[in-house]
């Protein structure tokens, strides 16, 4: 069995009296793609915001890469080697796309207001270093020629290229996707599978959440469904298609 | 680097920086006011490139800018007054006020992180006037910074022989003390711009960036988004420390009254006016802010005995129903600023 990257243990999370997520408990092993399923209102997102430090968990706890992951501030969670993407795309729309990944490389690189303000040799070095990087990225999720383009007036498929090449700029072991397929035709998702699929080739760990359950089966080595904030079942897709309560689950009993 | 061997921006330079030389010498045919008026205009670019850093880099609107400008401009009164007998030099004074301002920007800057547009603008607007009624009121029990009478007989500039007040010879020419002031302000801004550029293009000015477009996307990508505003408000204050110890320097004389609501006010509206976020676009505002109001103070007066034989409205009120007209506006027609950034004149145009 291969290496768990990342366990959740018992997260639970309340808003008033809604139990969003009651205990969940799920392993995402090192190298798969994880499919993270359910209904509207699951508790899918939650769970992911749980995880980001976005959203601080009522109850228990993460471990990711060996250690304990305390969810307390977004930023950690990035400097940890989680990278997301957002449901809603959030990029920074004014700035362009080749700035949007640049940013991205914040969190691996050092350079201060000093640095910044005197322009030392290991600024400059680290400046080229962040360009080249993010011009590479931009090819890599095929969108090298719109480098210069503003954010918002990309393509909505573009937009979401954008976003993965932003997280990916992180050097994420562990890529969280927030339904990147939504809103896509046929042609844009298997273009999306395909991108998806590469990046895990190139040793990105990817959790998938997705409503296209075709596109999940697909591509997820395992899958776990989320049901009123609670587990149903983890494994792999053949047998959490066939299991009872998942078909319930989607089609209501 | 290259592109400074270009022979056109060598051009450029070079006429500007004639430009800029030969100004003080042109403006003084018009008496020393019109060099003193120079001056300010150049302590306000000044003071709009350290708001800009805030509202203009960062997104984080800050009411209470002139609050800093007033901690720097007492830290060197102070220092060098006879008010408690010290008289520092000036360079030593000017970091000190800076670092001064900066540990009050982090003061203010830390309650206010969560909050932000409509909310953060009436927390730093109350600091200011914390600020400045404090300057107020630090008088008793123990006598700080001497009330509303203000602090007087502030030093003059002075490095080692060379004293910035009163007239000397320079070569055969006579160079009076507001236009030695020019000449120090003008190599001061340029620092300020150059640091200004060189942040904007940053790591750091990346970051500012992001964290005005979309707070919760820079904290996922690992934005410390605390410490970067947090480093936003100080690098802002630190400007405007240094703003308030050459104030004081060439005014030789502070009082709160320098320091209320509408200079921070106006900080403001020369940052938005000129194009956030766009250093040469609030350099222009800073000066023009500063400039056309004295142009219409002094031209307003006798263009209406001119016109009409008589004055008949009074020029002080004349001066600002025109100012305000022109916000207004400048506003209506070019929302983005006089001089926005390409990005930014594409963003409002964008329609989104």
């Amino acid at each position: 069995m291969a290496e768990t990257l990342l366990a959740a243990k018992a997260v639970a999370k309340h808003f008033g009296g809604v139990k969003a997520l009651c205990d969940v408990s799920l392993s995402i092993r090192r190298g798969e793609i994880y499919g993270l399923i359910g209904p509207n209102g699951a508790g899918k997102t939650t769970f992911f915001n749980c995880m980001t430090g976005l959203y601080i968990p009522d109850g228990g706890s993460f471990e990711f890469d060996g250690a304990p992951l305390v969810a307390d501030a977004p930023h950690h969670a990035a400097a940890r080697g989680i990278a997301r993407t957002f449901q809603n795309i959030r990029l920074f729309g004014n700035m362009t796309a080749l700035e949007n990944v640049m940013v991205g490389r914040h969190v691996r690189t050092r350079a201060g207001v000093l640095g910044a303000i005197f322009r030392n040799k290991a600024t400059r070095h680290e400046e080229a270093a962040i360009r080249r990087r993010a011009e590479d990225l931009l090819h890599y999720v095929r969108i090298g020629d719109r480098a210069d383009d503003l954010a918002k007036n990309l393509s909505y498929g573009d937009q979401r290229r954008l976003e993965i090449a932003r997280a990916l700029a992180t050097d994420p072991q562990l890529l969280c996707l927030d339904e990147p397929a939504a809103g896509m035709n046929a042609t844009e998702t298997g273009e999306l599978r395909t991108l998806i699929d590469g990046i895990r080739s190139d040793g990105t760990t990817i959790l998938l959440i997705e409503h296209d359950v075709k596109l999940v089966m697909g591509l997820c080595d395992r899958v776990a469904v989320l049901d009123y904030g609670a587990l149903v079942i983890e494994d792999v897709p053949a047998v959490v298609q066939k299991d009872q309560r998942v078909i319930e689950a989607y089609l209501g009993a | 680097m290259s592109k400074w061997l270009n022979p056109r921006s060598a051009l450029g330079i070079t006429l500007i920086t004639l430009a800029l030389v030969a100004l003080p010498f042109v403006a003084a045919m018009g008496g020393q006011a019109w060099v003193r008026i120079l001056n300010f205009a150049i302590l306000y670019v000044f003071l709009a490139l350290g708001l800009n850093i805030v509202v203009g880099f960062a997104g984080l609107l800050d009411l209470g800018y002139v609050a800093f400008y007033a901690v720097g401009a007492y830290v060197y009164a102070l220092l060098a007054s006879p008010h408690f007998g010290l008289h520092w030099p000036f360079w030593v004074i000017l970091p000190i006020g800076a670092a001064v301002a900066c540990v009050f920007g982090v003061l203010l800057g830390s309650p206010t992180l969560k909050l932000r547009g409509d909310y953060l603008a009436i927390v730093t607007l109350g600091f200011g006037e914390i600020v400045r009624i404090f300057m107020n009121n630090l008088n008793a029990p123990i006598n700080i910074t001497n009330g509303p009478q203000g602090i007087t007989l502030i030093d003059p500039v002075a490095i080692g022989p060379l004293k910035f007040s009163g007239t000397s010879d320079f070569l055969g020419f006579a160079i009076s003390g507001p236009q030695k002031y020019y000449f120090l302000l003008i190599v001061l801004v340029i620092f300020v711009i150059i640091i200004n550029l060189r942040l904007q293009h940053s790591r750091i000015g990346r970051a500012w960036q992001a964290i005005r477009e979309d707070e919760i996307a820079a904290k996922a990508v690992g934005i410390n988004t605390r410490n970067i505003k947090l480093l936003a408000f100080a690098m802002g204050a630190s400007f405007g420390g240094i703003a308030g110890g050459i104030f004081s320097a060439t005014q030789g004389f502070v009082s709160p009254e320098s320091f209320s609501l509408i200079e921070s006010i106006m900080i403001l509206a020369m940052v938005v006016l000129g194009g956030m976020g766009h250093i040469p676009g609030v350099i222009l505002g800073a000066v023009l802010l500063t400039v056309l109001p004295e142009v219409l103070r002094y031209g307003v007066g006798p263009l209406q005995t001119a016109l009409f034989g008589t004055m008949l409205v009074d020029p002080e009120s004349l001066r600002m129903l025109i100012f305000g007209l022109a916000l207004v506006l400048v506003m209506r027609f070019k929302p983005a600023g006089l001089w926005p950034s390409p990005e930014r004149r594409r963003e409002l145009q964008g329609g989104d």
